[in-house]
């Protein structure tokens, strides 16, 4: 019963500003996707675990527009937004980080910034302190090329570009990925910040346990489908979660 | 020897700026311009046609600068022809590239199109000029100047050094300085990247086609300038071009610049021991051994 | 035109087309079921006619030796001619790909083009080897003590069909075979190939180098027709661009489609010499490079709206249906 109540309220459309329904997707004739359902509600951090292949990142770069459903939509504060290609959704507010390849190793810190604020007209070097601000070891090495950088630094400079434009909602994947331990708590501690000021999140981890601390809410995913979803801390105790996905 | 080298600077400082251009497409599209050369000579000759046709009717004195090969006629003409070529290249992206990415044609279906718009300018050329040789000024005595150390150079020859030098720096800092030139420059390193972060990948595609455009006129125009115009110059300059760009780095600008010098040195140096004609075949040779040894260039770049 | 000029006219035309389509079929193999990007047919078909003109050519002797320069010549017969161009097109393919075929395709491009480019300037340029731009002459015919010189055309069109039809024969059962299966393989997915064992190179240069030596065939084909050949014929226009419309044209991957293209190409070609006679008198020395200019923008046309060519590729390349 508890269930049903949960589910009328996360359903509720007041505070859902993503919403993805029914999404099947692929590559040529093999679908990664099958159905697959998430909401995201205002101020929240949504986790994805699941393990790998399970199509995670696939869901992001089909939100994102990098991928055509064949089936399902998304919606964008009831708005639909299926299929947009990225640079549209980046002015509707939707930043994106892919785990590889998500900075620019030519340009320097301070390029790859201004780079993320390439669609804003106004003056943004007030955006550009705040984010210094956030990550202060970036500020110091300003011009410095990325590709010089630490996996830690970069990740920093990736979150730092989807920062620039402000965004409603940011979706990371994998940010931990390959990243020295303390980095890994760093990065963690940075996406609370950044959930702080206001920014929605979606993450991707395959740390699932840290995901789930810092999520309200998280889905699993398995073979291209939703398996479980739920309040985090109610994935957290769930013994089921806990053998297959947490590790123990 | 040495007047070859220094000569063969000249030379190696032309091949340079179509190298760049080159390897600037490359870079940020990772498309083998076949067409650049022959874009060299469509600058050459539409300067060529400023020069003789309208500039004529128009008035514009035909005095010459001083110990120079050429006046004002040549002045203008030079950046309108640039913009000229550079409007031309955008054009081909428009009219063919554009087309066949949308349709995710593969690379080498590019490589063809690029071909064949080649061949179109080079027959547009023979249809309007024909296939003789011709010059900018016909018939005029152009002394060398002494230098120290017995260096015969032509002042034509130190103002192409110092053209280029200055269309050089010219892109650096809009590469470095500019939103569109960092963009460029993003893209070049990740169009992915680029697109997720919002970044205009149809502009940045329209500046790389017409910066690369207008560096090629320009290559085409100083050469024509120091030595003569015809309409294979392009073609035969590919050779040269692609094997500067690929001894810098493909897609390494200021390795596409170092590769040019060493390769106009090569080529001219050469003639000591082989007829002229052979240049291009040297361009060759020279290109086959980096790709068997070491295909990265001096400087390493972009790959796929 | 009366109707024996016609004949010999579309004889003519036919034995020219049949001649594109050796080359069509050699850049088929390279292109069109392997995917390899070759921009230097006219390097071998170069090669092909001068060494096919060095094997069956009589040695100059007399005053006639103080004019012309051969590097060898010896006089043996056509058949001899030909296959001897066949191999040594081979062989240069083989030293070719060596160092190209490992790079990506648009280094091979670009390698192809200067490969071609040095044959000619080598061929012009050094006078001991084939005369330089003079060229040679007097290249034997086969058969040609069989009719009066005004029907030896007739001949020679049904050699160059019967060398087409082995030509072709020979291609088609090696396409259709567990080899031809792989190549086709590398042009879809070089990748995938690869992880699945095949040894990509050897693949590559047994497609290259069978190519060669059918690029080779038709270039001696070319001589013994022309009788008279000079390095200026072999450029990038007529002798690389010209067969790769031809090839796009009827259908890369299609045997049967870029011998048509061959004909429709050489047709068009052709075709456009009668609209020169409408040219205004200072426009006729330009005929030729209107004409290019119409074959490079029909090119164009062709990639934009029907890549697949006249017949498109075909779909079912194995006897065995997968």
């Amino acid at each position: 019963m508890n269930e049903f109540w949960r589910r009328i309220w996360v359903d509720s459309t007041d505070n859902v500003i993503l919403k993805i329904k029914d999404i099947t997707v692929g590559y040529s004739k093999i679908d990664i996707l099958h159905d697959v359902d998430l909401l995201l509600r205002k101020g929240e951090i949504v986790s994805i675990i699941g393990p790998n292949g399970a199509g995670k990142s696939t869901l992001l770069k089909t939100i994102f527009g990098l991928l055509q459903p064949r089936k399902g939509s998304v919606y964008l504060q009831g708005k639909n937004i299926t299929g947009e290609k990225p640079e549209r959704l980046v002015r509707h507010g939707i930043s994106y980080v892919p785990q590889v390849s998500n900075v620019f190793p030519s340009l320097t810190i301070q390029e790859n910034l201004e780079m993320g604020a390439f669609t804003r007209t106004d003056d943004f070097s007030g955006r550009i302190k705040e984010i210094y601000e956030l990550f202060p070891v970036l500020g110091e090495r300003k011009n410095q090329r990325v590709g010089y950088l630490s996996g830690g630094q970069r990740q920093m400079v990736a979150m730092g570009r989807a920062l620039m434009l402000d965004p409603q909602i940011l979706m990371l994947d994998e940010p931990s990925a390959g990243l020295a331990p303390k980095f890994v708590s760093m990065i963690f501690e940075r996406i609370i910040d950044i959930n702080r000021t206001g920014v929605s999140l979606i993450l991707v981890e395959q740390n699932a346990r840290e995901a789930l601390n810092m999520a309200n809410r998280g889905y699993v995913l398995a073979t291209g489908r939703n398996v479980l979803d739920g309040e985090a801390k109610a994935l957290l105790n769930n013994k089921e979660v806990g053998r297959l996905y947490l590790g123990g | 020897m040495l007047e070859l080298i220094v000569y063969g600077i000249v030379l190696g400082s032309i091949i340079s700026l179509g190298a760049i251009g080159l390897s600037l497409v490359y870079g940020i599209l990772r498309f083998a311009n076949f067409a650049h050369g022959d874009l060299m000579t469509a600058g050459a000759y539409v300067a060529l046609f400023l020069v003789r046709g309208p500039f004529v009717w128009m008035g514009i004195s035909e005095e010459t600068f001083g110990p120079f090969s050429f006046g004002w006629r040549m002045v203008i003409a030079f950046p309108l022809s640039m913009l000229a070529v550079a409007g031309v290249s955008i054009l081909l992206d428009r009219l063919l590239y554009r087309e066949l990415r949308k349709r995710g044609s593969s690379r080498v279906i590019l490589a063809m199109s690029a071909l064949g718009a080649s061949f179109i300018i080079r027959m547009g050329v023979l249809i309007i000029w024909g296939a003789d040789s011709l010059f900018y000024r016909p018939g005029l005595m152009r002394p060398a100047l002494e230098l120290p150390a017995g260096i015969k150079i032509r002042p034509d020859q130190i103002l192409i050094l110092l053209i280029v030098a200055l269309l050089v720096i010219l892109l650096h800092l809009f590469l470095q300085r500019t939103k569109m030139g960092k963009a460029m420059r993003a893209t070049a390193d990740n169009m992915e990247l680029a697109r997720i972060s919002g970044i205009d990948i149809e502009r940045v595609i329209m500046w790389t086609w017409g910066i690369g455009g207008g560096l090629a006129a320009a290559a085409g125009i100083l050469y024509g300038i120091d030595v003569q115009l015809h309409p294979g110059m392009g073609w035969n300059f590919l050779l040269p071009l692609f094997a500067a760009a690929i001894l810098g780095g493909i897609g390494n600008l200021y390795g596409a610049l170092v590769g040019g010098l060493i390769m106009g040195v090569v080529q001219q140096v050469s003639t000591a021991f082989l007829l002229p004609t052979y240049k291009p075949a040297v361009a060759f040779i020279i290109m086959i051994l980096l790709l068997l040894i070491r295909p990265q260039g001096l400087f390493g770049g972009k790959t796929r | 035109m009366p109707f024996g000029g016609l004949l010999a006219y579309l004889v003519s035309f036919a034995i020219m087309a049949g001649i594109y389509a050796v080359f069509c079929l050699g850049l088929n193999i390279q292109w069109g079921y392997t995917g390899l990007f070759n921009i230097g047919i006219a390097g071998f078909f170069c090669i092909g006619a001068y060494i096919s003109a060095f094997i069956t050519l009589p040695p100059p002797t007399g005053t006639y030796a103080e004019y012309v320069h051969l590097v060898f010549a010896l006089n043996m017969p056509f058949p001899v001619g030909l296959l001897g161009s066949a191999v040594v097109c081979g062989i240069i393919a083989f030293l070719i790909g060596i160092p190209t075929l490992k790079l990506e395709e648009d280094y091979l491009a670009i390698a192809t083009i200067g490969i071609a480019e040095t044959v000619r300037l080598v061929f012009n340029n050094e006078q001991w080897l084939a005369n330089g731009p003079r060229g040679l002459a007097g290249l034997p015919q086969p058969l040609s003590g069989l009719v009066i010189p005004r029907h030896y055309n007739y001949i020679y069109l049904i050699i160059v069909i019967v060398v087409l039809v082995i030509i072709y024969l020979l291609i088609e059962r090696a396409i259709r075979s567990p080899w031809g299966r792989v190549l086709r393989a590398i042009r879809e997915d070089e990748v995938s190939t690869a992880m699945s064992g095949k040894n990509i190179f050897n693949f590559k240069m047994q497609a290259f180098v069978f190519g060669a030596m059918v690029m080779g065939i038709g270039g001696a084909l070319y001589a013994h027709f022309t009788i008279a050949i000079s390095p200026e014929v072999f450029t990038p226009l007529y002798g690389t661009f010209i067969v790769w419309v031809m090839v796009m044209a009827g259908g890369s991957g299609n045997n049967k489609g870029v011998i048509l293209g061959a004909f429709v190409i050489w047709a068009i070609w052709t075709g456009t010499q009668f609209l020169t006679g409408y040219l205004p008198y200072t426009l006729k020395s330009r005929a030729p490079y209107i004409r290019f200019l119409i074959i490079g923008i029909l090119l164009e046309i062709i990639l934009i709206s029907r890549p697949g060519g006249i017949l498109g590729e075909e779909k079912k390349v194995s006897k065995m249906a997968d």
